[in-house]
């Protein structure tokens, strides 16, 4: 009968307390790993997913706005560009590709982006991947109403190939405000988990030349999207220098991962403040450890007077509760693997409606090792206190008569 | 050599007033390997505080306790620890059964500090004090009787050289009383295990061929008695 089957019978005998106690290392632990997990998910996320562009042309403003407004689709447009600019930044020798996109309609609360066939045809969203069209479907005809539909649209407002759509005005949902145009469903996209899957892409002369739009803005876009030519990283400087320094009227923005690395630098102290949070609660738990233990020795002195008659050493005695406060942490962080999945799902969900951004419950996060360790290594280290009564236990004095 | 070699053994508690209270003071004691020794004493007389001394639970105020040859006061904590595992087996006045261990468990336990656990064994041993169909019960489950037995099987579970027995019957009515004390000497001897029972009963006592009286080999004297 080793240490171990003494510590399984301890907790046996403690039941309740062991699940109360298992279950509050399993939600401090839990906590722990969700906010590592969704911070580092959520920053390699943002920063990385740049849709398969480097910069983002658009009327003097921030470029951080520029940045959520055209690759993320959220946030108000500043302002807008002459489609000139895009013809002319398209025939800048260091760029690869340039996609002039629409905005300023929505179906439902879902932006209807207007855009060329090349953002299909041409870009790669992420190395070797191109948006791919589901099923029978097709790219929209660029002289056409029709409509390309984002995967998680179409899941959310259940359409499909065929349907037809009458878009709003505004990015905001507005019953009253219904265009009279219709726009027929030709295709869903794959899903990219990008934020092209929340939006419908429409042709860019849709947009522009929908009723009730000011006709003398009728060949104006709201951004351009740019893919520089590999290795340009001085062309990029060169592009900055010439519309940020030089020029007035237009900002670009690049490069968007360093943009969006700079939003998480602004906010890095509410990811400090959930850490320090999710630290205390920890330290909370390890703490039920100890106290639950603590105060089971009293009537426990009897059974280690025993166990010592019987010839177990002190040290012996000493490392069962060791043993066990480390058990019970290990098995609560056995459960909180189980809670994590379940917070991982929800935030998951909601960061994914909220800005198309994909999290992944299911990923490998180092936290998932050191979080373990360090919540088993700190419970045993709160043992210590209830072992140090336990290895102080009088033998003859507590084999008292009661038996 | 002998299984139990005492002497000049002192033992003094402190009342609760702080005074000195002398329990034991054993000039001479010895009891030979297999022998079967019992001890009578009056209640408070010092029994349990002797045992507990032999078997390393309490330490003397001075004196000299050799078990199987090996000095008591000369090893470490951890040694005489070991060695009351290896060498002694205790059958308490109270049991000392563990609550949450069934009988057969109760028995291994004891084996793990020891030598090691040897399941066959302890499932012989429960047979042979009649629990072969009791082996799953956890202590509450049994009779008195039934708990004594473990606890004699236990205290022989890693073949000591010297078995300790505290008032092993008190509990027990006078037929059951008979029957423990009968399997207590019976597997001592089966085991060669030296005995040293102490008891204040005379049905008991009756039993042994060798009954000493507790004062004759106890002497505390108390400071008032020293100073007259
Ligand atoms: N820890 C202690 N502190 C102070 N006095 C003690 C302590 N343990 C025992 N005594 C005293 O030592 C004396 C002997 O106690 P002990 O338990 O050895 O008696 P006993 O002979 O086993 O009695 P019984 O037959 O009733 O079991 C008692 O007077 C008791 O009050
Ligand atoms: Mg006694």
């Amino acid at each position: 009968m080793s240490l171990w089957r003494i510590v399984y019978k301890s907790l046996r005998q403690h039941t309740f307390s062991t699940l109360i106690t298992g279950l509050s290392i399993a939600l401090a632990g839990a906590l722990l790993m969700s906010v590592w997990a969704v911070k580092e998910q959520s920053h390699a996320a943002f920063t990385g997913l740049t849709g398969g562009f480097d910069a983002v042309l658009g009327v003097r403003s921030a470029k951080l706005q520029l940045v959520l407004n055209a690759i993320f689709h959220m946030e108000e447009s500043p302002g807008n560009l002459a489609l000139t600019d895009y013809f002319e930044i398209q025939k800048n020798p260091n760029v690869e590709l340039a996609i002039p996109i629409a905005m300023g309609d929505n179906y439902r609360g879902h932006r209807l982006v207007g855009t060329i066939v090349e953002m299909f045809a041409q870009c790669e969203y992420a190395p070797g991947k191109r948006h791919a069209v589901k099923g029978h479907g097709r790219i929209f005809d660029p002289t056409a109403r029709e409509a390309l539909v984002g995967s998680f649209v179409a899941q959310k407002l259940g359409l499909k190939r065929g349907d037809v759509i009458h878009p709003f005005h505004g990015l905001i949902f507005d019953e009253k405000k219904e265009h009279s145009e219709t726009y027929v469903v030709v295709g869903v996209l794959e899903p990219s988990n990008t934020p092209a899957d929340r939006v419908i892409w429409i042709p860019l002369e849709g947009i522009q030349k929908m009723t009730g739009h000011d006709p003398q803005t009728a060949s104006d876009i709201s951004a351009i999207l740019i893919k520089l030519k590999a290795g340009s990283a001085i062309a990029g400087q060169r592009l900055s220098l010439m519309y940020n320094k030089q020029g007035s009227r237009m900002t670009f923005a690049w490069p968007i991962g360093q943009i969006m690395a700079q939003l998480f630098n602004k906010i890095a102290w509410v990811d400090r403040v959930l850490e320090l949070v999710a630290y205390l609660v920890g330290c909370v738990a390890t703490a039920s450890v100890l106290a639950s233990i603590y105060n089971s020795m009293n009537e426990r002195r009897r059974e280690i007077a025993i166990l010592r008659a019987l010839g177990a050493r002190r040290s012996a005695i000493f490392s069962v509760i060791i043993l066990e406060a480390a058990a019970i942490a290990g098995l609560g962080m056995l459960a909180s693997f189980f809670l994590y999945s379940g917070i991982m799902m929800t935030v998951a969900s909601i960061v994914r409606a909220q800005t198309g951004v994909v999290l992944d419950p299911s990923a490998f996060h180092p936290v998932m090792i050191w979080a373990p360790l360090g919540m088993v290594g700190l419970s045993a280290l709160a043992g210590v206190v209830p072992a140090v009564k336990a290895y102080r236990t009088d033998v003859a004095e507590n084999l008292s008569p009661i038996s | 050599m002998s299984a139990l070699e005492i002497s000049d053994l002192h033992k003094t508690f402190l009342s609760p007033e702080g005074l000195p209270q002398p329990v034991i003071h054993v000039s001479a004691f010895e009891l030979a390997e297999r022998n079967q020794v019992a001890l009578r004493g009056g209640s408070g007389s010092g029994k349990t505080t002797f045992l507990n001394l032999i078997a390393g639970i309490l330490k003397p105020d001075a004196g000299m306790i050799k078990i199987a040859g090996r000095e008591m006061s000369a090893l470490s904590e951890s040694e005489r620890d070991r060695l009351r595992a290896t060498t002694i087996g205790y059958i308490f006045q109270t049991f000392n059964l563990l609550q949450g261990y069934t009988c057969l468990e109760n028995v291994l336990l004891g084996m793990s500090f020891g030598p090691g656990v040897d399941r066959e064994f302890a499932k012989a041993l429960l047979k042979r004090v009649g629990l072969s169909d009791r082996l799953k019960h956890y202590p509450r489950q049994l009779s008195t009787g039934q708990q004594q037995r473990v606890a004699v099987a236990r205290a022989l579970a890693n073949r000591p050289k010297l078995v300790l027995a505290d008032e092993p019957t008190g509990n027990l009515d006078q037929a059951n009383a008979r029957e423990v004390l009968g399997l207590i000497r019976e597997t001592c001897g089966e085991n060669r295990a030296a005995l040293l029972l102490v008891s204040h009963d005379r049905e008991v006592l009756g039993q042994f061929e060798s009954v000493k009286e507790f004062h004759e080999i106890n002497h505390p004297v108390t400071a008032r008695e020293a100073a007259r």
